[in-house]
């Protein structure tokens, strides 16, 4: 179980990846879940996420689209 | 997860550079002057064609922009990743397409064709990039201040294929009804005979090119304003670095072509005017950036069964209309005869819509 989720189905370009720049900042370090809808936000949050230092441990397609895990250690 | 190369930053780089080889060379082929590929131009012409305005200089059913979102679909469909969404805020989106074709036709011409124009050394491209910038960074305070036009929603298969579809039959008009010597018109299709509007490429090579561009923007998710706001907004260089490799190697084109004519003055499909190459293009950056892609990216993701970008083309043809039927556009003598009120107008539109939207203000 991931320490918080966030959902950027349907959310247009930049917002998935301000979402997820939010919280990982916020969170510092830990396990952050991430939905989206289209490939592009998939490959943004990640791209994002790496830049932050996070570490893209997980991804798996869903009905809607996809589930992106992203993991810190302190 | 399969990676998808064209997504990294030499995939990015290869893209932009392709753009740039294609660009000049559409020129040298009968396209107009730094504008071998211009989105807004070309919208233009398009509205043109279809009549729905009668700038005599402007009506060609440019092949290029049938080919953007045909070839995106094509790409879309084979990698899986065409996904029918839509339902944010359309109208809203409609008036931001309008506000950007206003704004872009006060500058003549979409990002692409503003950096295409700086690779064929118009010196008046460096004011529409730079008031391009400052409505995109306007936009980034926005989406800093909360700004969303709310979550699209999936949709069935045939509303994300109409306006791929939209685009199949204008080729088939244009099939049926061909450009004909020295005829203003064939069939229902009005075809410029001077004017920026009669300088084309062949049919084939046009709609070719745009379907490549289609396919591999598509895989890349290119766009001009999202270089510009990443860059500003997460200090990212991915998506600048495309257009950065296509000015370099459109400058490089145009120099082994002869189509590098350094200034200001008498540059083609071009005004001098700068304070309204400014505003014009800060006007449309802000519009795109507020819409969430370039108008380019609008698209490919019209192609990929993005209703909500397909909105944004056709409130940027209809803009295009508005602009030519009141006197909106400049031309090269300089800004229309209400262009200025134009600018004000679109302005306070996209700032009303930025404003209003303001979710966790």
């Amino acid at each position: 179980m991931a320490d918080k989720t966030i959902d950027a189905r349907g959310l247009s370009c930049p917002q998935p990846v301000l979402l997820v720049m939010e919280n990982m900042k916020k969170m510092g370090r830990g396990s952050l879940e991430v939905l989206v809808d289209t490939s592009t936000s998939r490959e943004n949050v990640a791209r994002a996420a790496t830049m932050e230092g996070w570490r893209v441990s997980k991804e798996e397609q869903t009905d809607q689209g996809y589930k992106i895990l992203l993991e810190k250690e302190a | 997860m399969k990676g998808n190369v064209f997504s990294t930053r030499w995939g990015i780089i290869l893209v932009g550079a392709s753009i740039g080889v294609m660009a000049p060379l559409l020129q040298k082929l009968g396209n107009p002057a730094n504008m071998g590929i211009c989105v807004a131009c070309m919208e233009r012409d398009i509205a043109g064609a279809v009549g729905f305005h009668r700038a005599a200089v402007v009506q060609y059913l440019r092949p290029e922009i049938l080919g953007f979102v045909l070839g995106a679909f094509l790409s879309a469909l084979a990698f899986r990743e065409f996904r029918p969404r839509g339902g944010s805020a359309p109208v809203a989106r409609f008036l931001l397409g309008v506000c950007a074709m206003v704004g872009a036709l006060v500058f003549l011409g979409c990002p692409w064709r503003a950096l295409l124009r700086l690779a064929g050394g118009d010196g008046n491209a460096i004011l529409g990039l730079a008031g391009l910038g400052t409505g995109i960074w306007i936009g980034t305070l926005f989406f800093k201040g909360g700004y969303s036009l709310g979550r699209s929603n999936a949709q069935s298969v045939s509303v994300g294929l109409l306006l791929p579809i939209l685009m199949g039959g204008l080729l088939v008009l244009r099939i049926i009804y061909p450009p004909v010597e020295g005829q203003p018109s064939s069939g229902i299709l009005f075809y410029s005979l001077q004017g920026p509007g009669a300088a084309k490429a062949p049919l084939l090579i046009s709609l070719g090119a745009g379907l490549l561009i289609g396919i591999l923007a598509q895989r890349s998710r290119f766009c001009t304003m999202g270089g510009i706001r990443d860059l500003i907004l997460f200090r990212q260089w991915h998506l600048f670095s495309g257009m950065i490799a296509l000015v370099v190697v459109a400058w490089v084109v145009n120099l082994t072509l002869g189509q590098f004519h350094p200034g200001f003055e008498k540059q083609p499909v071009a005004h001098s005017q700068h304070i309204w190459n400014f505003a014009g293009m800060l006007v449309a950056g802000l519009a795109f950036a507020l819409a969430g892609g370039c108008p380019g990216r609008q698209l490919f993701m019209a192609g990929e069964g993005d209703n909500d970008a397909g909105i944004f083309v056709l409130g940027m043809i209809v803009g295009a209309a508005v602009a030519h039927n009141f006197g909106l556009a400049s031309s090269p003598q300089g800004i229309g005869a209400h262009g200025v009120t134009a600018v004000v107008v679109t302005l306070a539109t996209c700032l009303f819509i930025g404003f209003t939207n303001l979710k966790r203000a």
